[in-house]
């Protein structure tokens, strides 16, 4: 099949990016992707021209690390799917694809289609985690906890962190992927100690970073490749609230 | 060289306590003076680097992808294994060690087994501590599946996202030091080069792969935790930036190489459907606990899976080893489902794989069983081949997986060179010639968690009246040199062939020549092959753009550098190993059966490879294996 590539260019931060053309020919409709565009730079690089810069790592859909906006959708027209599971199949012969980075204030773009999205690895370390240290731990089973909280703590646990959210959501917010933190810790009995301290840091760190606030779209729902709840998000607002109100 | 593997005195049951009571310790004030390098975050570097900062060691944590959280113990679907014995169903530590050491077709050390089994314990306990959401009963308690190679139910599992949830436990305790300053964090960074200084492991070279400015980073002591690199082969489960330069240029600066061909190729991935593609999709072994094998009985089969009635299938597995059946270690599974393509009755459009088949499971337990189970991996399914595997059976194939190989080192954890470790799949420790399904993310967790916390310290002891290791000793200067003038010659190579053509020829030779099966004329040749491909590397390979910016063609070139040589190695290590034994299947070397033939009179050692320089052939030494509990026995899974 043949595709018409219009692909965000970018050197660097401080540089002007643009869209540029390129016309891909004869592909295999089961290539995926992120194939296509190994093909892509695989003739760049022969014609002496520098290859597109993207991320990925994993290509299972695992590792959060790829992700590009799509016709305008974050990791394409696929839904819970992210960009390295998508195949040429979704697309129709000919079509015109527009690729373009994850844009959003607290992500600045890298090169071509990199970001930055450290931000997130500081949201979790302002406070994502269960204070404890190696070796304190007791017998598993000296807490049970029921199935029906586990797995829902699991749907929360299962965001991969690739920022989709935050490039779909039209204020930037960072909202679900720090939801997601903050209830798969709440809602396990081990998370509860410091349920308190944990949602102000993360909420705090979360606005330092400069994402904007969610005024409730849902857009990142839609586009989150875990199926990531937005019922998150109003849980995070009530334990924000709560934490609030106790706060001495 | 002598290669002590420092066993300790005393029973197999009593060496961990021995050495943990005899170990040197380092009094809290004085482990702030002492900087601990860790490379790499999976589960094992993630694990070291929080375990050690958190005793209050001062770390430096180093990863080449954008978030220590990506390492690709991510990917991980399947489960732990521990021998925490909650289903009752007659599990032990020693029963553990047992079925390890066995599947690893006795090519590994009993008291490194028995102490990974043992550690095993803990691991669970300290994972559910951090939160990470385990499958658990209706009544609270935690729930086990099997995996291959094995009679009780002792794996661990968080729905098939085991890893990314272990990991994520890991990661989160490692950015709660990154939070307090304890370890400072270094993300898109990669390793270059080993600083050794009077012989010990002092610092290693980086490269920020964001700006392309090469950084020196000093230290105490240095550890990899770098993962495996089965990538070699081109297409394989794993991620596109798994590597074995880091290892390996420890090696070149002195650390050994054991059993580098000692390479798993897991039975169930997904086949390769073109010359385009650029990996191969595991399905978790999980799946078969509920699935069964099966190729059909005429080779040139057209139906649909469907429509071929049961007395037309081959369910070879169950046929060949009826005790174990689908459940077979992946050697054997893999090799099995080799034989079956290779004489003919492979299916696919390339006819290149085989079916996984949940019909009778479906039928049995219900859809909405099989989906609560298996429901992530089926939808992955969908998503890559387009097909409903509820509706028809999976078509599934071989791929390289899980390298057993890496830097020797001893009980310890400490590789040849002093001051350097190596932990989780970058070493060679525990699995012997054959890993068994979800050991290896116990390994990589109690090597970080448990093990090197203690040994590193007894290491350590050692430095406190060292002061700080100054990152401008000449050592660092050369150190930087060098691999200042490696990228500079690839960038002026300005060839006609791409970095992937390099990577895709020799991962071909090595699927043909050193993969599930290997032989002597194939060996020599693929040795020869690869030097010719090597050279032909150096001369025609185009790498375009600059060392000083982000430029991801350079980092592959450097990755597959090193590849090439690597393979040269693993070539070598297959040759000079006149018997089969667990993933390295020689074919002179097989019952009449085709079942591999093992020779302990000879064989009963580790091969430690030492780098002889450039073109010249590696060095063998070996350490010889002892067996005091459990006498080697002919593996048979009949
Ligand atoms: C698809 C798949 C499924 C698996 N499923 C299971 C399972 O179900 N159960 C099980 O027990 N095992 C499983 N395994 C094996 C297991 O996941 C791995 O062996 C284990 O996670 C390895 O952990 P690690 O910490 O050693 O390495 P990794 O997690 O691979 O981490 C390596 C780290 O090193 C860094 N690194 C590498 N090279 C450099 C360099 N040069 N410079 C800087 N940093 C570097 C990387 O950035 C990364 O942070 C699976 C493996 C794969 C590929
Ligand atoms: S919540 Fe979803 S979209 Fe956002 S980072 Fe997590 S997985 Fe990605
Ligand atoms: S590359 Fe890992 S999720 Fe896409």
């Amino acid at each position: 099949m043949k595709l018409n590539l219009k692909v965000w260019r970018q050197k660097d931060r401080e540089s002007q990016g643009k869209l540029v053309d390129y016309v891909l020919e004869d592909l295999n409709p089961h290539m995926s992707f992120l194939e296509m565009l190994d093909t892509l730079n695989e003739r760049l690089i022969l014609a002496g021209d520098e290859p597109v810069e993207f991320d990925h790592d994993c290509r299972e859909g695992i590792c959060g690390q790829c992700g590009m906006m799509i016709n305008g959708i974050a990791h394409g027209p696929l839904q819970n799917t992210t960009t390295c599971q998508l195949h040429l199949r979704s697309f129709t012969n000919n079509e015109t694809i527009f690729i373009e980075p994850f844009r959003s204030q607290a992500f600045p773009i890298k090169r071509d289609l990199r970001v930055d999205r450290s931000a997130f690895d500081r949201i979790i370390s302002s406070g994502g985690f269960v204070s404890t240290n190696t070796g304190q731990a007791p017998d598993a089973h000296a807490l049970p906890i029921s199935h029906q909280v586990t797995e829902a703590a699991f749907d929360s646990a299962a965001c991969i962190g690739c920022g989709a959210c935050v490039a779909t959501c039209k204020n930037s917010s960072a909202a679900l992927f720090t939801s997601a933190k903050i209830n798969h810790l709440v809602l396990l009995p081990q998370g509860k100690e410091e349920r308190q301290e944990r949602v102000i840091r993360m909420v705090e760190q979360m606005d330092a970073e400069e994402f904007g606030h969610c005024s409730n779209t849902e857009a990142c729902e839609v586009e989150c490749p875990q199926g990531i709840s937005v019922l998150n998000i109003a849980r995070m607002n009530y334990e924000y609230n709560r934490a609030l109100t106790r706060r001495k | 060289m002598n290669l002590d593997a420092k066993i300790p005195e005393g029973s197999l049951e009593q060496k961990w306590e021995n050495f943990k009571k005899t170990a040197k310790l380092v009094n809290p004030a004085n482990r702030k003076k002492l900087e601990v390098i860790v490379v790499g975050t999976g589960l094992a570097g993630s694990s070291i680097a929080a375990s050690l900062a958190e005793m209050g060691y001062q770390v430096k944590a180093f990863c080449f992808q954008d978030s220590p959280r990506r390492a690709h113990s991510v990917a991980a679907q399947g489960g732990v294994n521990a021998a925490k014995n909650y289903k009752n169903d007659g599990d032990s530590v020693y029963r553990m060690f047992v079925d390890t050491l066995k599947g690893g077709d006795f090519r590994a050390r009993e008291a490194n087994v028995y102490r990974m089994a043992e550690c095993s314990l803990n691991l669970i306990d300290q994972a559910v501590a951090q939160g990470v959401p385990f499958g658990r009963e209706y009544g609270g308690y935690l729930n086990n599946r099997s995996f291959g190679g094995v009679q009780v139910s002792r794996t661990f599992y968080a729905r098939g996202q085991t890893g990314q949830q272990l990991l994520l436990g890991a990661y989160q305790a490692l950015m709660r030091q990154v939070g307090k300053g304890a370890v400072k964090l270094y993300s898109r960074h990669e390793m270059l080069d080993l600083v050794l200084i009077d012989g010990k492991a002092r610092g290693i070279i980086v490269r920020n792969l964001d700006t392309g400015v090469l950084e020196r980073h000093a230290g105490h002591a240095v550890i990899l935790a770098t993962g495996g690199y089965g990538k070699i082969y081109y297409l394989s489960t794993l991620a596109m930036g798994c590597n074995g330069s880091a290892i390996w240029r420890a090696h070149k600066k002195g650390a050994l190489m054991a059993s580098p061909s000692w390479i798993q190729i897991h039975p169930t991935s997904l086949p390769q459907s073109g010359d385009y593609q650029s990996k191969l999709t595991l399905m978790s072994e999980s799946l078969r606990n509920d699935g069964r094998i099966w190729v059909p009985l005429k080779t040139d089969e057209t139906r649909n899976p469907n429509d071929i009635p049961e007395n037309e299938r081959d369910y070879y597995l169950e046929r060949r080893y009826p005790a174990f059946g689908n459940l077979a270690p992946r050697d054997i599974s893999s090799r099995a489902a080799k034989e079956r393509i290779d004489a003919g009755f492979g299916i696919g459009p390339l006819k290149n794989a085989v079916y996984l088949d949940f019909a009778k499971a479906i039928k049995e337990q219900g859809r909405s069983k099989i989906e609560e189970k298996y429901g992530n991996l089926f939808d992955m399914y969908r998503k890559i081949t387009g097909f409903d595997a509820y509706e028809e059976p999976m078509m599934i194939s071989p791929s390289a997986h899980f390298s057993m190989g890496g830097l020797w080192v001893d009980y310890e954890l400490m590789t040849t060179v002093p001051g350097l470790f190596a932990l989780g799949e970058a070493n060679f420790a525990d699995h012997g010639a054959n890993r068994l399904g979800a050991n290896s993310l116990l390994q990589a967790s109690v090597d970080g968690y448990f093990i090197a916390p203690y040994t590193v310290a007894n290491y350590l002891s050692g430095d406190i009246h060292t002061g700080k290791i100054d990152d401008q000793h000449p050592e660092f200067d050369k150190a930087q040199a060098a691999v200042e003038a490696n990228l500079k010659k690839l960038l002026a190579i300005g060839g006609n062939k791409t970095v992937d053509y390099y990577h895709k020829t020799l991962g071909k030779i090595l699927y043909d020549y050193c993969g599930l099966a290997r032989n002597e004329a194939g060996l020599k040749g693929a040795i020869v092959e690869i030097r010719k491909l090597r050279e032909d590397f150096y001369k025609n390979v185009k790498i375009p753009g600059d060392s000083i910016a982000m430029n991801s063609e350079l980092e592959k070139a450097g990755r597959v550098s090193d590849y090439l040589e690597i393979g040269e190695l693993m070539c070598f290590d297959a040759l000079s190993r006149n018997e089969s034994c667990g993933a390295h299947f020689r074919e002179e070397y097989q019952t009449a059966e085709g079942e591999a033939m093992r020779n302990d009179a000879e064989f009963q050692f580790i091969s430690a490879w030492e780098w002889a320089g450039a073109g010249a052939d590696p060095v063998l030494h070996k350490e010889e294996l002892t067996f005091e509990v459990l006498k080697p026995i002919v593996r048979s899974y009949k």
